[in-house]
């Protein structure tokens, strides 16, 4: 059967000869115009005038156009209708679009851009959490809270308080095609190419903005070079001005962010404060435990309900806790519009808690890793399915059963195959032996909810032709980031025919063959679209055996489809026989398929429910070395145990471990971005943003999958693997604490990003020298 | 601009009538359609725009997004879409990558392929260091280094070969062919720009936007590309690129050549010269830390009229050099040897990173004591700058511990420096003292670099 293959990505002979296409490199119809825009230099301000003369007699410009020229909906909000295409009246933000220029060429457009001469009255802006708390500046309102039991009664019985706050910033999605669209004039509407998660919401935005029905945009992706979260919305504004373009002056239009533009405009990872209150006996066993979320938004609302909503979902990560109080304050500041990225909200509220298990184990003088599994939810008898009725019941903050925990066998194996106690030991050793490095080690899991939490999102369609000649033709509605999703589907569907994968055409993702469609976001992509594909498979699949079997007097289900052959009554054919044998016969090759995710509901306001169909898990261990002089520090070493239930594709879900890890590393250690006092990123292109490079991949990097089939039905039992696996590197970042404390008695307190300089100021806090 | 000849992917090209700041990148992608070779950054800090050159000197790998065509005159340029043999077969890298898993997204790929391409045909088995110009988002690097390590050692496919053997071109006017022509134009056009490698000109292009009148090219200048041995030291043009540099460091002074290999990326050091990076003034260059620690003389030529300065000397002040009109940088002599010679960088990557703290440490003991230090900093100032306060602390005492920790204060005396994305001004300051407690500490064989050790 094709699924569970390790084959290789679907365009891997493409990306490697350089011929897999993106937006960027589709050619050009010969009038093509091309679009940049005039950004705001204020983070706050009232526009007082607007003088594009300088812009409008530039060399190859044909038009500039400010919001006052938009003809419809002047937006390109996911949510709220808060976030205009173009500035109306006042800017909130540096970075934020004013006006269009539209020109000849792509470098025209961008010299023209520069300049524009916009006079603003300055207001005063909100750059910080602090700001933005003083001034009570939210979205949403009040703070949301959730909660379960009783914790400020609990922390008040407990014998020990451990308490503290930290910072953790945000991250840059970086990737390494940047925003893209194109879009062609049609009879009636518009053709529009775009380097989107989201083909469904490109269209709907551009359908506003044009005045039209959504069945006069038709959007199309065969690939992004990466998405990560950050082209879930974020490539809007491209697409509905290039929709814009080419639907008024009536001429092809493309848009391309440069790269500074990019990082200056488009939204990040919401960097997040987190206050804990933990009390917790001399086991370290958490009795009550308090959150405090501050999460800096920007200035449109964008994901960030959602976003702040899984922070705190993620806030138990794998620990069962009994009295738990969050609060979170989504709060609305003069930045970049905080948006998706892998992980969306799970990594910051699970690295707080991660931080409070570092912390209590600290000042209990205790083995962290001890600390964590003494707080681990129980394992049910039978996690791979099965009757737990009648088990005693654990759930989680917001009231969910857990179910399906594998965590305390997952983690013994690792601790077991990445040797990790004669590890920790010989760290020790090497410490009291080395005065200026100090080793540390930590293992962290990852226990990471499934679905949607939007409910209604969790639903996919497919589209699948098998042609007379038994070719199959497969749509649906995910898309292509690199992830390895078309590969991974395109297997699901030639199991479902029994043939080869490479008899099943990828094709580009189009709302005008599955139209409605989901983000590809969330983890969700295989599992959704796996599912919807494999009921259009099954439903022509049927029709075939059904045909075949009346044809040969046999019964449907004696009808079986087993490597690229139709076996019916004693008959042997080949699938393209069948297929020209059932064309013949006038049946339908062609079905959708549709799917919605079972058992999930949820209430967002009260925080109780089921959001999750069901959790991926994981753990990690990761060695680091620091140096107390400099605070610089290096991944040694990183053993990964990750549950991917039956793999669709393990060399994909490895890739995805793999990569995940590393950029969840970066997150919490180069990266960092790093606003000025007057609100300007300083940090908006790879000179001054460092993504781990080359060499900051662990030396050694030993990654395996836990065995073990999903306990709910899923697509042949596999587990989501798109975000979780960032979380992995949340051991990075512990174990940099515990190297840091290794140079002092006191608690290092390291903060997010660990820099070099963050790691420095850790090392003289755990010293008490600062 | 007159026509620029060159080979693209073994078949020879002309090039009239383009702008002679037009890179490589755009030509290919707009005017070519090879659309292959992709745009990541337009600044030579991600490799998706990695192609391979070859002339008189090898193979090397460049970004062509800093690339500009007269560059390319007299040479031979590959992309990724002449990277396939003759018959469409793959690259024995192209099928590692793909075998290993090697591409998610896709879009970094070529300029991966590229740069393992050239490694394989130069024999380079250093992973780390000749990747560190191609930025992966995807993969985390663990599979791409799977498949440099399946191809290392192999040799490269016939095909391969074409590219040697260099064009047969027409001298070009923007592009000098001996430093005396040099020379002389730049006297009588001494508002002109001069560009060597372009890896910081070729930026005021793509990121700045400007428009540069008047250029010259430095490349055709071969006898600035020379490393001359002299009784008291080495003499090294202008020209040398920093890969050359970084080889000729390796023997008689290793810590130098250790930050030279630090120094950017592969795809940077292939392109860029000491000329450069000392000419540009910078107070963030690599080179000028280690050079002054050294006592580095700098050698200045204007027409015909040449003069030698202490290289300390040239910075005056922020973006201010000791440079006349239509003077250029020559060369610089260096010592033969300074076995005290240690240079630390500090930034917040390891490779393809920008100096937060770059510091040089030259101390000379006799006995137990210091007999003459020289240190000298990037990035604590306006311009490289010696640490003369700390020097006077450190000459004439006792070799210990203690007295490098008397020393620490006069940091402050010597430096103001700034608090900026790269590092506070704190931070800066505390750790440049702390380069002086590890540099102690190392010559007295502690274990000090996070580098050094393994899992």
């Amino acid at each position: 059967m094709s699924v569970a293959k390790p084959l290789p990505h679907d365009s891997a002979a493409l990306h490697v000869t350089g011929t897999a296409r993106y937006i960027d490199d589709m050619p050009l119809p010969a009038n093509t115009l091309h679009l940049a825009f005039g950004l705001s230099t204020v983070a706050h301000g009232e526009i007082l005038s607007l003088d594009l003369d300088a812009v409008r007699a530039a060399p190859g410009v044909v038009a500039v156009w400010t919001a006052d020229d938009l003809p419809h909906a002047n937006d390109v909000s996911p949510s709220i209708h808060d976030e205009p295409l173009l500035a109306t009246g006042a800017v909130h933000y540096v970075g934020q679009p004013v006006f269009l220029v539209i020109a000849e060429s792509h470098l025209a457009a961008r010299k023209a851009a520069r300049l524009g001469r916009i006079g603003y009255r300055e207001l005063p802006a909100l750059l910080t959490v602090d700001d933005a708390m003083a001034a009570g500046s939210r979205f949403e309102g009040g703070p949301v809270i959730w909660s379960k039991g009783d914790a400020a009664t609990a922390i008040a019985a407990a014998p020990r308080l451990v308490e503290g706050s930290f910072d953790m910033g945000g991250q840059e999605h970086f990737y390494l095609e940047g925003q893209a669209a194109l879009a062609l004039p049609a009879e009636g509407g518009v053709t529009v190419q775009s380097s989107t998660q989201h083909p469904t919401e490109i269209q709907h935005k551009v359908a506003e903005a044009l005045g039209l029905p959504m069945n006069a945009v038709r959007v199309e992706i065969r690939r992004m070079g990466g998405g990560f979260g950050g082209k879930e919305s974020q490539g809007n504004a491209l697409a509905v001005s290039c929709a814009l373009v080419a639907r008024l002056l009536g001429r092809p239009a493309k848009m391309r962010y440069d790269r500074d533009d990019d990082m200056v405009i488009t939204g990040k990872r919401h960097d997040f404060r987190i206050g804990y209150r933990a009390g917790v006996d001399a086991q370290g066993r958490i009795l009550g435990l308090e959150f405090l979320h501050l999460a800096r938004c920007g200035w449109a609302q964008d994901l960030s309900l959602p976003v702040a909503d899984r922070a705190m979902l993620h806030a138990d990560n794998a620990y069962n806790l009994d009295h738990v109080r969050i609060e979170s304050h989504r709060l609305r500041t003069n930045t970049q519009s905080a948006t998706a990225f892998r992980g969306f909200g799970g990594p910051q509220g699970m690295l707080g808690i991660e931080r409070v298990m570092d912390h209590v184990a600290h000042d209990l003088r205790l083995d962290p890793v001890a600390v964590r599994k003494a707080n681990f939810y129980a394992e049910m008898a039978d996690a791979s399915g099965g009757d737990i009725s009648g088990k005693m019941k654990q759930t989680t903050p917001y009231h969910m059963e857990v179910e399906d925990f594998v965590l305390n066998r997952l983690v013994a194996a690792l601790e077991k195959s990445s040797d990790f106690a004669a590890r920790q030991a010989a760290v020790a050793a090497w410490n009291a032996a080395n005065p200026i490095l100090k080793k540390g080690i930590a293992l962290t899991p990852v226990k990471f909810g499934i679905s949607f939490t939007l409910t209604h999102l969790n639903q996919a369609g497919a589209l699948v032709h098998v042609y007379s000649d038994g070719s199959i033709h497969l749509n649906h509605g995910g898309t292509e980031m690199g992830q390895g999703l078309f590969r991974k589907v395109a297997q699901v569907a030639a199991s479902g025919f029994g043939v080869d994968a490479s008899v099943v055409a990828i094709t580009a993702t189009d709302t005008g063959k599955v139209p409605n469609t989901s983000a590809t976001a969330a983890s969700s992509g295989s599992d959704l679209n796996g599912m919807a594909v494999k009921a259009a498979c099954d439903t022509i699949r049927g029709r075939m055996a059904e045909f075949l079997a009346r044809e040969h007097q046999t019964l449907p289900e004696k009808v079986h489809f087993e490597e690229g052959k139709v076996f019916v009554g004693g008959e042997e054919m080949s699938f393209a026989e069948a297929a020209a044998r059932c064309y013949a016969g006038r049946v339908s090759l062609s079905a959708t398929g549709f799917y919605a995710t079972p058992k999930i509901t949820w209430d967002r306001m009260a925080g109780r429910g089921r959001p999750f169909y069901y959790f991926a898990y994981g753990a990690a261990v990761t060695e680091v070395v620091i140096d107390t002089l400099t605070g610089e520090n290096r991944i040694l070493r990183a053993d990964i145990l990750h549950d991917c239930g039956t793999s669709l594709n393990p060399a994909i879900d490895i890739g995805q471990i793999e990569g995940g890890y590393v950029q969840g590393a970066g997150w919490l250690t180069t990266e960092e971005l790093v606003w000025d006092e007057k609100g300007r990123l300083r940090t908006h292109a790879p000179s001054t943003y460092k993504i781990p490079a080359c060499s900051d991949r662990p030396r050694v990097f030993n990654v395996a999958l836990w065995d073990g089939a999903n306990r709910e039905e899923t697509i042949y039992r596999s587990k989501a693997v798109g975000e979780p696996p960032l979380m992995h590197g949340i051991s990075v970042f512990s174990a940099l604490s515990n190297a840091c404390a290794a140079s002092g008695p006191h608690y290092p307190d390291l903060q997010a990003p660990a820099t070099a300089e963050a790691v420095l100021a850790a090392v003289k806090r755990a010293r008490g020298t600062t | 601009m007159n026509d620029i000849a060159f080979l693209l992917n073994g078949t020879p090209v002309t090039v009239s009538g383009e702008s002679p700041v037009r890179t490589l990148l755009d030509w290919l992608r707009e005017t070519r359609g090879l659309t292959g070779t992709k745009e990541g950054c337009n600044e030579g800090d991600c490799g998706a725009c990695t192609v391979m050159v070859t002339d008189d000197d090898g193979t090397r790998a460049l970004n062509a997004c800093i690339l500009f065509l007269p560059q390319l005159h007299g040479k031979a340029v590959r992309t990724v879409e002449g990277l396939t043999g003759p018959k469409g077969e793959m690259h024995p890298v192209q099928s590692a990558m793909v075998e290993n898993h090697g591409s998610q997204c896709g879009f970094c790929t070529p300029g991966f392929v590229m740069s393992m391409a050239a490694a394989q045909v130069n024999g380079a088995t250093d992973h780390d260091d000749y990747l560190a110009g191609n930025l992966c988002r995807c993969t985390g690097y663990a599979p791409i280094v799977r498949a440099a390590e399946a191809v290392a050692g192999t040799p490269a496919p016939g095909w391969m070969a074409e590219d040697r053997g260099a064009l047969d071109a027409a001298p070009a006017p923007c592009i000098p062919a001996s430093s005396d022509e040099l020379a002389h134009w730049y006297e009588a056009h001494p508002e002109a720009t001069l560009i060597a490698g372009a890896t910081d000109v070729g930026l005021w292009v793509t990121k700045q936007l400007r428009n540069l009148p008047e250029v010259a090219f430095l490349h055709g200048c071969r006898d600035l590309q020379r490393i001359e041995t002299t009784p008291d030291g080495f003499r090294i043009g202008a020209g040398v690129s920093i890969a050359a540099l970084r080889a000729a460091m390796s023997g008689p002074h290793p810590s130098f050549a250790e930050l030279l290999r630090r120094f950017a990326s592969e795809q940077v050091r292939r392109a860029a010269t000491l000329g450069g990076n000392i000419a540009n003034g910078s107070p963030i260059g690599d080179t000028p830390p280690a050079l002054i620690a050294m006592d580095a003389r700098l050698h200045l030529r204007r027409g015909d009229t040449r003069r030698e300065i202490a290289l300390e000397e040239f910075f005056l002040d922020y973006g201010r050099q000791d440079r006349a009109r239509g003077e250029f940088v020559e060369a610089v002599t260096i010592p033969r040897s300074a076995p005290g010679l240690a240079c630390y960088k500090l930034s917040k990557r390891f490779d393809q990173d920008i100096s937060a703290v770059c510091g040089c440490f030259n101390l000379i003991l006799k006995g137990s004591k210091i007999e003459t230090a020289r240190i000298a900093f990037g990035g604590m100032a306006g311009i490289p700058k010696r640490a003369s306060a700390v020097e006077a602390a450190l000459v004439g005492r006792d070799w210990t511990l203690a007295t490098m920790t008397a020393a620490l204060p006069a940091f402050a005396k010597d430096f103001t420096p700034m608090t900026d994305m790269r590092a506070s001004a704190a931070y800066r300051l505390e750790t440049a003292g702390n380069m002086l407690l590890r540099y102690f500490h190392e010559r007295s064989g502690v274990v000090a670099s996070v580098l050094e050790v393994e899992a």
